[in-house]
């Protein structure tokens, strides 16, 4: 339970995230510059700003999100750190996975990712998942927590 | 696709091919309503406006739901069933066999015009986050729900001798209530909830008086009118009739927690039967409820701080039922802790004893919630005071002291605040032992949480900015229908729990939870 075992996720990640954060901002950047050229403000009073929060919000957010996110396959548990400010750090026992997702979003797709969504029956925690995973890892470990499902019955 | 009675083990299958005609009709049915308001509201009907609008959106719809169906399959697997859907979002399912409960098969309305039949495979999972295979036809829906039968046949046989009852106990009654118990029960459940009821009431049917009854001015009038004798009786008489009137509204209360009590708990009667803790009560809407023993996740135990005084307790108990609705049942709403202990152990929990290793929240914890509780309250007090003084603002009917009268009252609430954090943290604390959890929470309030450390279902250790430079987190568990939560715990301890908890989740197979 060290924190220094902890896996890195696919580096892709990084870059799926600064595209997902990218499209969300476009409409700000849009809007900022529609008020500029509209000329209401003093030059540059609410580019300027627009575009370095947008800035920062692409370039360093995705990375340090990459940092802070981790996770670590053991024998009978899957433990998913996340969080930059608000840190959580959740196990689930193989044992108590309900069913299993892979799931692709067009921006994951685009980088050969995937998230891994495991269920339970808890009420908090219902559904524990975990992003930015190479496609390829994730179905292997999906096949590595079924398996454990099925020998857990026998 | 239907003329095959049994399904290959593998390979892919798609759903009927119909059926994204259902789902195309259905949408258009939820569609209709508008359309039909179209016609209605506007006077000018022009149907080509009409036909160019509602033809492509047609044409959208069926080409979108035929996609979707293309892109849905399912695959009945060596060890689980397989589904994948969605056309941007793409995501592959996994359901082992083991953990499908049931599968039911659903017939709506369009779908029944079609033959088509919804096949839902039944996990446990927390989020109800079902498997559905719309639409394939009757035929196929039987051989899914009988290949799956088949797939889990073992374990089903295994589980149904197990879980036969032993025939030989007849029920036994763990809790009753007779009517002085009741009464009891009632005065305790003092409330002025009826109050909040009229007040909605009037709000609702005001225009129905004869007068507006929120004219202040109005009422003024009438004091000063016919009602002036009323402002002119000594200050005696008027702390008489406020007397008078507090005891109207306390004897209210009382009546109204009476009532409600007699209604919900008249005849509760608890009894332990070979299928489970079955309860029943209720005066006119009588309820009949039983709870498998095996279903249970955990129990809470509640009490008042009123009530405690007297050695009152209630206790429910977290199971994941069926309905997926009513997690928690009340199986002793108002009784001694003589009373509750049997039934707790009835249902294989353990009060803490005397061994119970009880510990404590961590003091940085509280001294982080008193200062974040209070910080902002005196803050603004104290801005509130300054500018009130220095811009020396005055407000028409207030005293000139107002913005110090305003910021003493900002700070006291904050030093009210404070002292319920204070207390809320002297009653925080959790304990494990070998079997289980305790988590006792609450003030004015207390409750204990008991939990089994095996029929937990995830662990998380979760911290805000503040936790983490401070040291402490919370632990959070999942708990199939119900929700545990230690608070302010110091981090190392977290990590010891949670390792704890864990390894004794992972020594049990529990593939049969929730059953």
């Amino acid at each position: 339970m060290d924190e220094d075992s902890l896996t890195s996720l696919h580096p892709n990640y990084v870059k799926a995230v600064r595209l997902a954060t990218a499209v969300f901002a476009l409409p700000f950047v849009i809007g900022a510059l529609v008020l500029e050229i509209a000329g209401l403000l003093p030059h540059g009073s609410f580019l300027a700003p627009v575009l370095l929060l947008a800035l920062y919000a692409v370039m360093r957010v995705p990375l340090r999100r990459y940092h802070a996110r981790g996770y670590r396959m053991g024998e009978d548990r899957l433990r998913v750190v996340r969080g930059l400010l608000f840190r959580s750090d959740t196990v689930v026992p193989f044992g108590r996975v309900q069913h299993i997702d892979v799931h692709q979003g067009p921006i994951e797709r685009g980088y050969g990712l995937a998230t891994l969504v495991l269920h339970t029956a808890g009420n908090h925690n219902a559904s524990v998942s975990l992003p930015g995973l190479g496609h390829d890892d994730a179905l292997a470990m999906r096949e590595a927590i079924r398996a454990h499902v099925k020998r857990d019955t026998m | 696709m239907s003329a095959e009675p049994a399904l290959p083990a593998e390979g892919w299958r798609r759903t009927s091919p119909l059926s994204f005609l259902v789902g195309a009709v259905t949408s258009l049915r939820g569609a209709l309503l508008p359309v039909a308001a179209a016609l209605f509201t506007s006077r000018n009907w022009d149907w080509g406006l009409f036909l160019a609008v509602l033809v492509p959106a047609f044409c959208l719809i069926f080409f979108f739901r035929w996609l979707a169906w293309r892109r849905f399959r399912y695959r009945l697997g060596e060890s689980d069933v397989r589904v994948e859907r969605g056309l941007f979002n793409r995501t592959a399912r996994s359901v082992p066999y083991e953990r499908i409960q049931d599968v039911s098969l659903e017939q709506a309305f369009v779908p029944r015009l079609f033959g088509m039949v919804e096949v839902k495979f039944e996990t446990g999972a927390g989020g109800r986050d079902e498997i559905a295979i719309r639409y394939v036809d009757a035929a196929e829906a039987e051989a899914l729900r009988e290949a799956v039968r088949a797939q889990k046949g073992g374990l089903v046989a295994a589980l149904a001798s197990e879980a036969a009852p032993p025939a030989e106990e007849q029920a036994r009654t763990l809790f009753a209530m007779n009517p002085r118990r009741l009464m009891t029960f009632g005065l305790f459940e003092f409330s002025l909830v009826v109050f909040a009821v009229l007040g909605g009431v009037l709000q609702q049917f005001d225009f129905l008086l004869p007068f507006d009854i929120w004219d202040f001015e109005a009422w003024l009038g009438l004091l000063a009118g016919p009602g002036h004798r009323l402002s002119e009786f000594g200050l005696a008489t008027q702390a008489i009739g406020a007397a008078l009137a507090l005891s109207v509204l306390g004897l209210l209360g009382l009546a109204t927690g009476l009532g409600r009590t007699v209604l919900r708990d008249y005849g509760f009667r608890l009894e332990e039967t070979p299928k489970g803790l079955r309860r029943r009560r209720g005066l006119l809407t009588r309820t009949d409820v039983v709870m498998p023993l095996h279903r249970v996740q955990a129990l809470t135990l509640t009490t008042g701080i009123v009530r405690r005084r007297f050695g009152w307790h209630g206790l429910s108990v977290v199971s994941l039922a069926q309905d997926a609705k009513s997690e928690s049942h009340v199986v002793v709403p108002f009784g001694t802790m003589e009373e509750i202990a049997p039934v707790v152990n009835t249902t294989g929990f353990a009060l803490p004893g005397e061994a119970t290793d009880w510990h404590p929240a961590s003091r940085r914890q509280r001294n982080d919630s008193i200062a974040l509780t209070v910080l902002p309250l005196v803050l603004i007090a104290g801005a509130v005071a300054g500018l009130g003084v220095v811009f020396g603002a005055r407000i028409e009917g207030l005293p000139a002291s107002w913005p110090l009268l305003a910021a003493g009252g900002l700070a006291a609430l904050g030093g009210l605040l404070g002292v319920r954090e204070w207390h809320l943290w002297r009653h925080r604390c959790h304990a494990i032992d070998a079997r289980q959890l305790f988590v006792r929470e609450g003030w004015l309030a207390p409750h204990l949480a008991i939990a089994s450390r095996v029929k937990l279902q995830s662990v998380e250790i979760a911290q805000s900015p503040l936790a983490r430079r401070r040291g402490y987190a919370d632990v959070r568990f999942g708990v199939a229908g119900g929700k545990l939560e230690m608070h302010g715990v110091p981090l190392e301890s977290a990590r010891a729990i949670r390792a704890a908890v864990l390894d004794s989740i992972a020594a049990v197979d529990f593939s049969r939870l929730p059953g």
